[in-house]
């Protein structure tokens, strides 16, 4: 009953990553209008299955009279962008310092240790918030800030993987047949601790969405016009009171989205944990 | 004047953390074409001088020796790139835990093809071949089944014989065998044995194996060196070391093994009384004495190396 449940949740996850993901990729195609064109004379318009809706506009429109359904498409293209950019970036960066770390020990390790530990104490927020202070607020911005920041996980996880492999035997073993260091780290260490930081890009992933939403709605993050999810709930916000919808829409989208992502880490942990156990 | 031994390594010490020494001036010697067996119990230094001859040791670990040779070659102050190049190559390894010893994340055909390829020359699907060859002649049948197949879906002893094969991919001149079979049932234990035997026979491996088995090295060695608290105490061939052990240490190994028919229902097995020692710096003398019968006042500050000239040599007083 539970691994049925379990089953049920990735499988949950899997269509609602990829769903979305899909929707993200094929906008220009499937988007009813243009997201960005404005009609002043059709602001605020209910969705269509609510009284007053229109057919022309499945969700609505937002207060500059801008296709409602067509934001949210082009939204999960920023969040999906950001998602996978930012974990690609702090992957990167957390799994070299980690894996670098676990399998030399030492002093290595101990310098490691101390980076990770730096970047423990640092506020997130805070820093974002005077990184764009700084610079201005843009995509790039926000990718590289993110990017730049949340590889801790990446790299404690990736750590304390490497130390487990380093000491097995068929590390040894590729010692006793003449592999070189860099062959050993790449070809035999890598591989075999690649299923726990697959399960750490998901929760990444959801949480980099997250903090780009709130930088967008403090304002931070994504530059109006572009459509982010964050942004469209920060832009609702003032007309939530008279048209619920307007911040609804956003909001249970970054939800859905948010939870298939880890539903689906959750169901990949099991997955791959339980056939490693051989 | 007799060919020189393929491996000849003379007063190996391998200290750890400059406080315990694990291996204290260990002589080996291995000839072309025979096996030669480490017996000890664990704890004794014998894995520890294995991974020494690979240059395999632990961080922390230093080790020296007055030479080790291996084919004329002294290999003492060879590169790291060099000694890369040697192992899995000319020297090969097998472990003792044949269930981890192999990656999880590849095929077997991949890992013993790759095996291959890092030393020499050779195109992906001839490594591939001669993988099948080499899985045929350690016995495993439809290798090309097993090739597709990862670690987790095969048994201990199928991947014992896979490590074999995967060592023998380079056609190496000594295998270093630690505990081969120590994690496998029985009657694997005798297949794999007699493996080894006919591989020894065929290709003219020299065979180092490190056991702690009497069985084992009655069956399959040459020679045998005896090994306690870090020293060889007893090396000889053979035959000669199971018909007259010098070593009271040897001769108490020897009491402990169970002869079926010999031994009733009720007999107290065999031991020896008392632990190995912890070796200090400054200890002197002879590591056995305190689990000794035979124990005298000089035994504590000196021990004679004693060699009756038909290779037969142990450290003791008593002759």
């Amino acid at each position: 009953m539970a691994f049925q449940l379990r089953r049920l949740a990735l499988a949950l996850g899997f269509v609602i990553v990829i769903g979305i993901a899909l929707v993200a990729l094929l906008a220009p195609w499937i988007t009813p209008q243009d997201p960005f064109l404005q009609n002043l004379d059709a602001r605020m318009a209910p969705p269509s299955f609510m009284d007053g809706g229109t057919a022309a506009h499945f969700l609505g429109t937002d207060q500059l009279g801008r296709d409602y359904f067509s934001r949210l498409i082009y939204g999960a293209r920023i969040s999906m962008l950001i998602g996978v950019l930012v974990v690609v970036c702090s992957g990167l960066i957390g799994t070299t310092l980690g894996v670098v770390g676990g399998f030399f020990g030492g002093r290595i390790d101990a310098v490691v240790m101390f980076i990770i530990t730096c970047r423990l104490s640092i506020p997130l927020i805070l820093v974002a918030l005077t990184v764009v202070a700084f610079v201005g607020s843009s995509l790039t911005v926000v990718v590289l800030t993110l990017g730049l920041l949340l590889w801790e996980r990446f790299a404690v996880v990736a750590r304390t993987t490497t130390m487990q492999v380093r000491n097995l035997d068929y590390i040894a073993a590729a010692w006793a047949a003449g592999c070189s260091r860099p062959y050993i780290l790449l070809r035999e260490v890598l591989p075999n601790i690649v299923h726990h930081l697959i399960v750490v890009a998901t929760l990444e992933m959801a949480l980099a969405i997250l903090l780009e939403a709130a930088l967008s709605f403090l304002g931070l993050g994504v530059p109006p016009p572009l459509p982010s999810w964050g942004l469209m709930i920060a832009e609702a916000k003032d007309y939530m009171y008279f048209s619920p919808w307007v911040i609804l829409v956003p909001g249970i989208a970054l939800f859905v989205l948010v939870l298939g992502i880890n539903l689906l880490g959750d169901g990949l942990r099991d997955r791959l944990g339980a056939t490693r156990d051989a | 004047m007799p060919e020189a031994p393929l491996l000849d390594v003379r007063g190996l010490r391998v200290r750890f953390n400059a406080q315990v020494e694990a291996v204290r001036g260990v002589d080996l010697t291995v000839e072309r074409g025979q096996t030669h067996c480490v017996v000890g119990e664990s704890g004794c230094g014998k894995s520890v001088s294995s991974l020494a001859v690979m240059g395999l040791l632990a961080r922390g670990a230093k080790r020296s020796a007055a030479h080790m040779r291996f084919d004329g070659q002294d290999i003492l102050g060879l590169s790291d790139t060099a000694l890369q190049r040697l192992r899995g190559d000319r020297m090969a390894m097998i472990f003792q835990e044949p269930m981890t010893s192999l990656n999880p994340a590849y095929t077997i055909g991949s890992q013993m093809a790759e095996a291959l390829t890092r030393h020499r020359k050779v195109g992906k699907q001839q490594a591939l071949d001669r993988a099948a060859e080499l899985l045929t002649k350690v016995g495993i049948t439809a290798p090309g089944l097993r090739l597709a197949q990862y670690p987790h879906q095969l048994s201990g002893g199928l991947r014992q014989r896979v490590m074999i094969a995967m060592a023998l991919m380079c056609d190496p001149e000594l295998l270093i065998a630690d505990e081969p079979t120590t994690a496998l049932d029985v009657t694997v234990q005798a297949q794999i044995l007699r493996l080894l035997r006919d591989l020894q026979a065929e290709l003219g491996l020299a065979i180092l194996l490190i056991t702690h088995d009497l069985g084992v090295v009655a069956r399959i060695a040459h020679k045998v060196s005896v090994m306690y608290a870090g020293e060889v105490v007893e090396s000889a061939s053979a035959t000669d070391l199971f018909a007259a052990p010098r070593h009271p240490y040897t001769q108490g190994l020897l009491g402990c093994v169970p002869i079926p028919g010999k031994i009733k229902r009720g007999d107290p097995l065999g031991s020896i009384p008392g632990t190995v020692p912890r070796i200090a710096d400054g200890f002197t003398g002879c590591g056995f004495r305190d689990r000794c019968a035979h124990a005298m006042p000089q035994c504590a500050v000196s021990v004679p190396q004693r060699d009756d000239g038909a290779g037969h040599r142990h450290l003791c007083h008593l002759s």
